[in-house]
């Protein structure tokens, strides 16, 4: 057999890629059909509740379980290594007990019947007050970095030849602007909390996890607790959100397995609300002082900047490499400083740390437009370079250049845009215009799959891949459907066990990439030894041979055909099993690429004085190379967009001061926006020949980066100054509108 | 959630002989949106949940004799939207669809809207209502909490929306119990008080007695209106909210009640903005000057001063929309 191209068809001869077939699972999600972690109820399980601490620093001095142990229902009692007395807890919520019950009521009243003795200790959470934090010890310096197009002289210091050649730069540029920047940290907020039903069948341990990593997340429970991983399956066919924060099993997963083994009984442990959101994962607060020089046509050129994070109590915080975000200026500094506090540790958060990145720093190239009372637009596009000579690390500048240009007229730029603060007043309404650019890679990661035909013409994949949302089963079934010449009814997409061929974790985009390579490869394979077969029949070369409208059909000549099902009879009576495998590397794939870019602009009303703020108009376009499913595209951005709007106007992580609790860790308190408070939002996929053949990119990440720079760059322009920090919330508008009297 | 005894009479007598102190401790379910959420978290922790939705005459809206409206307490927000004998007071009903939640309005009831408990985030995450004797609210995050009357320990704010909407209509209230035929009359001006010890609660309410019936007295001729700082869509709390009544006559104010919401720990009157209306001309400057008598008396915390700001806009917007012009902003 020669060796198979891997190929995509092009676009006028593909019948179901690219195309708007609705998500196959769609049904089963609305009528509750589907199953999630959560929704699994086993025959004679315990459903098992956890205390937290309701303290965000302290030692535990003891633990009494034993009226718990009293509780009518209670069947069994887990204190957690980290909790045993002498150790410290570091945010509230963290984990101590486990009670496993008969029911959920029982495990809340045997958790109420704990008695810990707490030793309290100081609390630190004020991660926006960076001398409170450094009073309190509580920062640690993080990094950052020097880039100056001159050289210090030979016996020079670099420090001090850095010092003099940035004041040197910020003299001679034409416009200077100092700004401070910020945004908070917000959760997760997975509708489906973490957690996990698990049974042991003999040795074998079976957990039905919420997780974004099914092929991965076996050898976390097999390191935890010691036993080979080729004894654990990992099932998940649902995820209720994961956003970055389902890699693994938890430790609260390992421990709902050894309750099940002490018991001999199915255990279902997910996480309450409050410790969803206390646990569940966060993303980092980001805070930053700039000063930023500008020649005379608005291209920045120096730029000198100070920040800090707060990652909580444990974990990376935002790094100086997306400072600042996608422009490069050609001379930098930017320094970085971590701020430790007592809140729960981070964990990945869509498209990581590029959302406050581009919030932080975007923000600030538009204080830039402002001061020099141009528009935004026309800064953004000097700032972009050329193709050749880039000022943007990213995508192509003429990749944004053309996607700038689509926004713009999608938004009505050129009408509506008036400079900063010069808006007209409806009442006491004004209106304004702002934008953003990001960047993502998006290329696939590792992944195997196993297609397997049958004599019957039946069609399925094995892959140990998972859907967390985005629509992996129907991206899966229409690759294979197109690649066979069949209707994706046709085709039985398995996935979501760990006992299926390994597939990557689904993060930072990559699954679409890695999951259609793999299909796709196994999919060709499979189809060239039936090929072969159909070749003798109708003495045709099987190169001459094509899957087209449920025939293997020689190329030209319709009358040699055969339907599928007489071509696959003839496999016998086995059936056909194809494995391929997609591994990245730095040859460029045929079928996936990686490397986006994406414009957002949006149109918002800002109330002077109630210091709300109303999205009128969101405007996204975003390349990803081959679209698979233009409908779960669009779906992915509307998606992205309204989390955008969320963190950009409602989402807010609220600590308590003194107690260093987390106030508004419940659904009714932690803020999102609602349908009503989205606007209007129109989405332009960007697919010219140039992109559609660099072959398929991830799309989930990118188009989440933009909203907040874009939202608070067009409250800028309504109100003619900046509203420092995200969530742009009525109490910070109106402090700003004080803090700026006169000029609203 | 503790185990608890469930009843659900079909009589008034029956839930007051229900709701007896041999009981323990007794929680009134009237929809139980809010209750059955202080029950899971075990902030509220009954013996026994006398159920009133099984009360047929709890569930009623009747035409009153004096030519009001009487209005059971179990009967449902959606209900009243339905009903046309509330379409004279169409302020409530703008209250009531601000509450924009579908299930929200179909399962709250009215008595259980009026009687719902604080969403002080310290009461809530188990700090009691007066968290710590009040410290909590004070030197912790205070954002939503109340800007008058916040000397004592309560500082959360009453976060009935229907409240101050049924003041300005000088609405009262029927209370039965604790003893099978006992009722009295109550004001709803005067049913809500600030609890000045862990023991008390945020209304007048006392062991055995629940509220039957809200009696909303003949429409008038006012001109009402309420209007809410919401921040979304969504059926979150607003941050501030007011309800205006005007009685005005050849362009001159006559009369004019103002309460506000969320900004005490009781639906809180605001005399001061009264004063500037009564007698005036209805003209933008008046309306201005109420405005910032509403705020005369606020006492903001350590973070909430813009809810003082909030609190004024609130007052001249309400008043802007029972005059019947347009509030000026979102």
């Amino acid at each position: 057999m020669a060796d198979i191209q891997y190929s995509w068809p092009d676009r006028d001869s593909s019948k179901v890629i690219g195309g708007r077939q609705i998500r196959l699972d769609g049904m089963a999600k609305s009528t509750g059909a589907a199953k999630y972690a959560y929704d699994i109820n086993l025959k004679n399980m315990l459903v098992a509740r956890a205390l937290g601490s309701p303290h965000a620093h302290c030692t535990i001095k003891s633990i009494d379980s034993a009226q718990a142990e009293k509780v009518p229902g209670v069947v069994h009692v887990h204190v957690l290594d980290h909790a045993k007395p002498g150790r410290e807890i570091r945010w509230q919520g963290e984990l101590l007990v486990i009670v496993a019950a008969e029911t959920e009521a029982a495990a809340m009243e045997g958790v109420s019947k704990l008695r810990v003795e707490y030793e309290p200790l100081e609390v630190f959470v004020d991660e926006f007050n960076l001398e409170a934090a450094k009073k309190a010890g509580r920062t640690s310096k993080d990094g950052g970095k020097v880039q100056l197009e001159k050289e210090p002289g030979d016996d020079e210091d670099e420090a001090t030849f850095a010092d003099k050649e940035l004041e040197r730069l910020f003299k001679q540029s034409a416009h200077v602007v100092e700004g401070f920047y910020g945004i908070d940290a917000i959760t997760h907020c997975c509708l489906e909390p973490h957690g996990a039903t698990v049974y042991w069948d003999n040795d074998q341990l079976i957990a039905y996890l919420s997780t974004q990593n099914v092929s991965g997340t076996d050898e976390g429970f097999a390191n935890d607790l010691k036993i080979p991983a080729d004894k654990i399956e990992v099932r998940c066919q649902y995820v209720g959100g994961g956003f970055g924060s389902k890699f693994a099993p938890d430790y609260w997963g390992t421990a709902a397995a050894r309750i099940a083994k002490a018991t001999g009984r199915p255990v279902k442990l997910m996480l309450s609300r409050d410790q969803e959101f206390k646990l569940g994962g966060n993303r980092p607060s980001a805070y930053l002082k700039v000063r930023l020089g500008a020649d005379k046509d608005g291209v920045v050129t120096v730029w000198d900047s100070d920040h800090w994070s707060s990652p909580g109590a444990d974990g990376p915080g935002v790094p100086q490499g997306v400072i600042p975000y996608v422009f490069a200026p050609k001379n930098y500094r930017r320094a970085v400083t971590k701020v430790t506090t007592n809140n729960g540790p981070a964990r990945a958060w869509r498209a990581p740390n590029h959302p406050q990145g581009c919030a932080i720093t975007q923000t600030a190239y538009d204080d830039m437009a402002a001061r020099m009372g141009i528009s935004s637009y026309d800064l953004f596009l000097k700032n972009l370079g050329t193709d050749d000579s880039p000022g943007v690390a990213g995508a192509k500048p003429s990749v944004y250049a053309a996607e700038m240009e689509i926004a713009a007229r999608l938004i009505d730029w050129k009408a509506k845009w008036h400079p900063h603060g010069k808006g007209a007043r409806r009442g006491d309404i004004v209106d304004g215009l702002g934008m953003s650019l990001h960047t993502w890679g998006g290329g696939g990661h590792e992944s195997t799959c196993t297609v397997k035909i049958h004599p019957d013409g039946g069609v399925e994949s094995f892959c140990g891949t998972q859907d967390i949302g985005s629509g992996t089963r129907t991206v899966c079934a229409m690759v294979l459907a197109e690649t066979f010449g069949l209707g994706v009814d046709a085709i039985r997409i398995n996935y979501g066990s760990s006992r299926f061929p390994v597939s990557g974790p689904s993060g930072g985009s990559t699954t679409v990439g890695g999951v259609s390579e793999s299909h796709r490869r196994a999919g060709q394979e499979a189809l060239a030894k039936i090929c072969e077969m159909v070749a003798e029949k109708l003495g045709v070369p099987a190169a001459e041979l094509i899957a087209d409208d449920g025939r293997i059909k020689a190329r030209g000549d319709a009358k040699k055909s055969v339907a599928w099902k007489e071509a696959c009879a003839m496999l016998g009576m086995k059936p056909l099993e194809v494995t391929a495998t997609f591994r990245p590397s730095r040859n460029k794939s045929p079928l996936s690429d990686t490397k986006v870019g994406g414009v957002q602009m949006a149109h918002v009303e800002v109330d002077t004085r109630t210091g709300l703020i109303r999205m009128r108009k969101f405007v996204a376009v975003q390349d990803m190379g081959l679209i698979i499913n233009r409908r779960l595209a669009e779906s992915q951005i509307y998606g992205a967009v309204i989390m955008g709007i969320a963190y950009s106007l409602f989402e807010q992580r609220i600590s308590d001061p003194a107690s260093g609790a987390f106030l508004n860790a419940d659904m009714s308190k932690y803020n999102l926006c609602r349908l009503g408070d989205i606007g209007e939002i129109v989405v332009e996929m960007y697919e010219p020949e140039s992109e559609r053949s660099r072959g398929v990119i991830g799309l989930g990440e990118p188009p989440v980066i933009g909203p907040g720079a874009a939202i608070s760059n067009a409250v800028c322009n309504a109100l003619g100054f900046r509203v420092p920090v995200l969530p742009l919330t009525p109490q910070r508008v109106l402090e700003a509108i004080k803090n700026n009297a006169g000029r609203a | 959630m503790k185990a608890f005894e469930y009843a659900a009479p079909s009589t008034e007598a029956e839930a007051i002989e229900l709701m007896t102190e041999r009981a323990g401790t007794v929680e009134i379910l009237a929809g139980g949106t809010d209750l059955v959420g202080l029950m899971k978290q075990m902030l509220v922790n009954p013996d026994r949940v006398v159920n009133l939705m099984e009360i047929r005459s709890l569930r009623e809206i009747e035409p009153t004799p004096s030519g009001g409206v009487s209005i059971g307490a179990a009967v449902s927000l959606e209900q009243i939207l339905d009903s046309h004998y509330l379409d004279p007071y169409a302020s409530l009903k703008q209250a009531i669809n601000n509450i924009s939640s579908m299930q929200l309005r179909c399962q709250g009831t009215l008595g259980g809207e009026l009687c719902q408990r604080p969403q002080c985030w310290f009461f809530r995450g188990g700090h009691g209502l007066l968290g710590d004797d009040g410290r909590a609210v004070a030197q912790g995050d205070n954002r939503y909490h109340a800007v008058f009357a916040n000397a004592g320990p309560a500082k959360f704010v009453n976060n009935s929306r229907l409240a101050p909407a049924l003041i300005v209509r000088d609405a009262r209230l029927r209370i039965v119990g604790p003893s099978p035929d006992a009722e009295q009359w109550v004001d709803l001006a005067d049913f809500y008080r600030i609890p000045r010890h862990g023991e008390q609660r945020e209304n007048v309410l006392r062991a055995g007695q629940f509220v039957s019936h809200i009696e909303l007295p003949d429409p008038g001729s006012f001109q009402c209106a309420t209007y809410e700082v919401r921040q979304g869509a969504g059926p979150e709390y607003p941050l501030t909210a007011a309800a205006a009544r005007l009685n005005v006559q050849s362009g001159v104010v006559r009369d004019a009640k103002i309460v506000l919401g969320h900004v005490a720990p009781t639906p809180w009157r605001s005399e001061d903005a009264e004063h500037e209306l009564i007698g005036k001309p209805l003209t933008a400057e008046t309306i201005e000057a109420a405005g910032l008598a509403a705020i005369r008396l606020a006492t903001p915390l350590s973070r909430n001063e813009y809810k003082v700001t909030l609190a004024q806009v609130s007052v001249e917007r309400a008043v802007r929309m029972a005059a019947g012009l347009p509030p000026g902003g979102f």
